[in-house]
């Protein structure tokens, strides 16, 4: 009873405060200096499209950096985590159907080939490093529902990952060498704003990040999938 | 953003009143979005474009013409982030299933309050 008053009390407090929020607060008509500035100066200075392709790779470079490791750390203290001790788990499941199959034989390439344009074109249309990853990550979601038995190869996952953060690093090192500071992206000539071969180092370091964060994503897949058939060893005879 | 006050509070009173912890996760990832919407919210002016150039909108008009292109950077980092955060709670989740066979808080002697 004390309880769910408290929580009804923590509620109307918490919608009392948003509420204030909301009130005072008016939409800007300009955008702000920074904002400006971005708007004005990013073409000239990164020779990128996007916007916020730009402020995420070049601008606020090191965020991503940290975004990438703390990525990074989800999925390695997850592997630890789950870490199956018994291998060779027996599994029970139905046969998958001929119509997925082979609908998922004939997507995966489109699905891999959509993963890669979203990253490599990053610094021209919306989507990038990130999303591309992600959309690399579903295919080897669509190939575990059809497969359940797949054998995932965590080690090349594990290798393409650690080598693509090395790189980036490296890419940002450069920056500290050859251009204004590090993960500055004008190591390469910055181009023509909207080519595909423009913005200097940001589709270098978006295809990176997009491999690794596939590469991420797909292996916390993989731990939870693995996870999963163990769990069904354990009350034998479930099916799926 | 309104929209988005309003999920942070669903997602609130999910987190304090339900009781199975994936629900509880789910509360979280409800939060978690309507905390981006307001992010995203708080950039947008009314009326403007995207904030991609192209052969429509050139550098020099771009500062009248497109939103605020700094919270978005920020809400692609803040996705990634709640991502992570929300694995990491499934893994813990599964964890706690195989100790204790439930996932229903009022069955774990040890998570009561």
């Amino acid at each position: 009873m004390i309880r769910s008053l408290g929580i009804v009390l923590t509620l109307i407090g918490v919608a009392f405060l948003f509420f204030s929020l909301f009130q005072v607060y008016e939409t800007p008509l300009e955008l702000n200096e920074s904002a400006s500035y971005y708007a004005a100066n990013t073409a000239e200075e990164t020779g990128s499209a996007n916007l916020v392709s730009a402020i995420v790779v070049t601008y606020r470079g090191l965020d991503t950096l940290g975004e990438v490791t703390i990525l990074f750390l989800t999925s390695s203290i997850i592997s630890y985590l789950l870490k199956t001790k018994k291998e060779g788990s027996l599994r029970r499941f139905r046969e998958s159907s001929e119509l997925l199959k082979t609908a998922s034989a004939l997507l995966l390439p489109f699905i891999i080939l959509l993963g890669v344009f979203i990253f490599v074109h990053g610094h021209l249309s919306p989507g990038g490093g990130f999303q591309g990853g992600a959309v690399l990550a579903s295919a080897l979601v669509l190939l575990l529902v059809t497969d359940p038995l797949y054998a995932v190869q965590s080690r090349l996952l594990s290798l393409i990952e650690s080598s693509s953060g090395f790189l980036y690093v490296l890419l940002g090192l450069s920056g500290l060498l050859f251009a204004g500071g590090f993960l500055d992206n004008r190591v390469l000539p910055t181009g023509r704003v909207g080519e595909l071969f423009s913005a200097g180092l940001i589709p270098l370091i978006y295809i990176l990040i997009g491999l690794k964060v596939g590469t991420e994503l797909s292996n916390l897949l993989s731990v939870f999938h693995s996870v999963q058939g163990h769990e069904l060893k354990e009350d034998e005879g479930g099916m799926r | 953003m309104g929209s988005g006050f309003l999920l942070i509070l669903i997602g609130l009173w999910g987190i304090l009143t339900r009781t199975h912890i994936i629900h509880i996760i789910v509360s979280f990832s409800v939060v978690d979005t309507g905390v981006h919407l307001i992010m995203v919210a708080a950039g947008y002016l009314h009326l403007r474009t995207a904030p991609i150039l192209s052969e429509g909108l050139t550098a020099s008009d771009a500062p009248a013409l497109v939103v605020d292109p700094l919270p978005q950077a920020l809400v692609l980092t803040a996705i990634v982030i709640g991502l992570g955060v929300t694995a990491l709670m499934l893994a813990f989740a599964l964890r706690i299933h195989e100790k204790n066979d439930t996932l229903e808080i009022k069955n774990i002697e040890r998570l009561r309050w």
